[in-house]
């Protein structure tokens, strides 16, 4: 036998050995939940507190008994955010019979690792991980997530714009920076497939031009309702201030570089009305601030990157198996898809896709001079 | 029709603005044929002191037009002093120096003068006051044209024309064009040519310190930087036009702010800046010293 053989008999010996491992290893009185991420190196302040959230969130469990009788068990393992050793954790993760695992941290170390949990049929949700494919490819119908991807906030403006404002045709415009055309390019996805607005306009300004009076023209000659504005509050500023100064009412929705108390200090009174994305406000939220408190009781500072988001994956995937009566991912699976759960981010589910419901940006307007959570 | 006319204004708004900072450019140009690349600052330094004048004059009280006339005052001084020193400082030691001296000297000040009002200042965007206010008989008009557009216009042909008289007609004038021709000849038949050089570069800056407080009332906000692009912007159009000829400022600005404006409209805003640099390129190629600047023969 050469060596290409011998390899290629040992792998298929070895997933033969995982395959037969995990109904062997699903009759066991524990639950098992995998907390995979970055714990060390350099990036480790990302997946360190998501380790401590699923051990305060364990604990309680634990101490009133258990999910359906059985105690919750940790398996933390370390793949210091880099994809090559995300598989091995993944692999050991799997070998060790993890009923689910909240992880990985990375995008990048999460997409590595998540063949080896489809192919195990092992439910994996990430606090952190935000590269949009991960979800939405449909590659992956194991991995769910609790934070905002990176294209949400696009989705938010144009959701907003269309469903909230009624707006048909939309302009989009951004400063050409990674930021802001970024955005941008994902806000023309999304309006081209909702198919029920048009982008009547697409294009890029330069940035600290001492004049947008040409580009507001072609705007009101577009006839768009709405202006979506990828891009920072200095630009924002200049055309709204033009747009307004030229009578023109069309909405003006931008980003968080634009919810920025600046912009409205400069754009004054042509601030008003305008709206822009932002990161949702949970600190009033009972869950949340349940959490936190326990976090400082038990380690004396502030939570870290990605706590509540943690403690959000833990709490739902906990919720999913009690109310599913088993470890079994296809009921657990519907249960994340169907019934909401309170997590520091409220009352959430796991739609189509796998991404959470509620979490992460929602719309602001100006009002009074204040940037207001649009209701 | 009506889109062609709103670009060709909008067109007309930048060339304007251009036009305030180029004039500025040309003339120091003209004179010494120093590029001043801290010309910029100084725009950007009479708009921080119109900012804080305008601000102090609302507090107690002054009616509108005296605070404009106040500030347009304090800013003007307050620059040309700055222009003042920083040719004493930078410029007039490397008087006799290869040409290349006084550039990097002019590069040095101008970023010694924006760290500086970002140090002394804020790195932030502050807002500006509407100095200009929005005039009822410019109701009608309002899609096309601004109120503050149209005083940004009409001063920029005013000093402009101001500008060509006092060089044409004036002894000061006459000096300027005598040191412009021949520095030592003018030296030699008693015109004092240090003090020719301090007027250009007194007046120079006035003129920005003019044009930031106008173009910031228009734009509603300033911070440290923004001399460095409008500067960059106002340098191309002056080299368009010809540097050192003052209605050549004025038509290259303009020119510039219609290509830009165009490109914009009826191409792509991506694109503006290559349309208006192609431009350039090619107004060179065929004319090497700008639309309206006198070709010079160099003897060796």
């Amino acid at each position: 036998m050469n060596l290409s053989a011998k390899l290629t008999v040992f792998f298929a010996a070895a997933i033969l050995a995982l395959t037969m491992a995990i109904p062997a290893m699903a009759g066991n009185d524990t639950i098992k939940i995998g907390v995979a991420g970055a714990h060390s190196g350099d990036l480790a302040s990302y997946g360190l507190p998501t380790v401590k959230a699923a051990e305060l969130v364990a604990a309680d469990i634990n101490a009133a008994g258990g999910i359906n009788g059985k105690k919750v068990e940790l398996l933390v393992e370390d793949d210091v955010c880099k994809p090559e050793v995300a598989t091995n954790t993944a692999t050991k993760l799997v070998s060790e019979g993890v009923n689910v695992v909240i992880g990985h941290i990375c995008s990048g170390a999460t997409k590595a690792a998540l063949p080896i949990y489809r192919d195990a049929n092992v439910i994996v949700m990430s606090p952190s991980a935000t590269n949009p494919a991960l979800t939405q490819s449909g590659d992956y119908p194991n991995f769910y997530r609790t934070i905002a991807s990176d294209d949400a906030q696009a989705r938010t403006e144009v959701d907003f714009a269309i469903n909230g404002l009624g707006a048909k045709k939309i302009a989009v415009i951004h400063d050409k920076g990674d930021y802001g055309k970024g955005l941008a390019e994902f806000a023309r996805k999304f309006i081209d497939e909702s198919g029920k607005a048009k982008v009547v306009l697409f294009e890029g300004i330069t940035p600290g031009a001492v004049d947008y009076s040409a580009i507001v023209q072609k705007i009101k000659r577009s006839g768009a309702d709405a202006v979506i504005f990828g891009g920072y509050h200095p630009e924002a500023s200049k055309i709204v201030t033009q747009m307004r100064k030229k009578r023109m009412k069309t909405v003006f929705i931008s980003d968080d570089g634009v919810k920025d108390d600046t912009f409205i200090k400069v754009a004054g009174k042509y601030a008003e009305g305008v709206y822009a994305t932002g990161p949702a406000d949970v600190t009033a939220n009972p869950v949340t601030r349940e959490y936190r408190e326990k976090y400082k009781k038990a380690y004396g500072d502030e939570p870290g990157a990605f706590f509540d988001n943690a403690v959000a994956a833990a709490l739902a995937l906990t919720n999913a198996i009690a109310k599913a009566g088993s470890t079994d991912p296809a009921a657990i699976a519907r249960v994340l898809h169907t019934e909401d759960v309170a997590t520091p981010f409220g009352m959430i589910h796991f739609d189509e896709h796998g991404d959470a419901t509620g979490v992460g940006f929602t719309m602001y307007v100006v009002k009074d001079g204040k940037y207001v959570q649009v209701r | 029709m009506d889109y062609f006319v709103e670009l060709f204004f909008s067109g007309l708004t930048r060339g304007s603005i251009y036009a305030l900072i180029a004039l500025g450019y040309t003339m120091v140009y003209g004179i010494i044929g120093l590029i001043n690349f801290a010309h910029g600052e100084i725009y950007m330094i009479g708009a921080f002191t119109a900012l804080i004048v305008s601000t102090v004059l609302s507090i107690f009280g002054f009616p509108l037009p005296a605070i404009i006339i106040l500030t347009a005052l304090a800013a003007a001084i307050w620059a040309s002093a700055y222009g003042y020193t920083v040719e004493k400082l930078a410029y007039r030691p490397l008087r006799n120096a290869p040409r290349l001296s006084p550039l990097i000297s002019a590069i040095g000040m101008s970023m010694f003068l924006q760290n500086y009002v970002l140090l002394a200042q804020t790195p932030d965007f502050l807002p500006f006051p509407a100095l200009i206010p929005d005039f009822d008989f410019m109701e009608p008009y309002a899609g096309f044209i601004g109120s503050s557009d149209m005083v940004i216009l009409v001063t920029t042909t005013v000093i402009m024309i101001l500008l060509t008289l006092l060089i044409k007609f004036t002894r000061t004038g006459k000096a300027m064009r005598a040191t412009a021709q021949d520095r030592k000849m003018a030296m030699l038949v008693g015109i004092n040519v240090d003090h020719v050089i301090s007027v250009t570069f007194i007046i120079g800056s006035a003129l920005a310190a003019i044009g930031g407080m106008l173009i910031a009332s228009h734009i509603g906000q300033i911070n440290f930087y923004i001399g460095f692009i409008a500067g960059i912007k106002a340098f191309t159009a002056a080299v368009l036009g010809g540097i050192g000829s003052i209605p050549g400022a004025v038509l290259g600005s303009f020119i510039l702010g219609l290509t830009e404006s165009f490109a914009t409209g009826y191409v792509s805003s991506d694109y503006e800046d290559v349309f208006a640099f192609s431009l350039l390129v090619l107004i060179l190629i065929f004319r090497p010293s700008g639309l309206l600047g006198k070709a010079t023969i160099e003897k060796v």
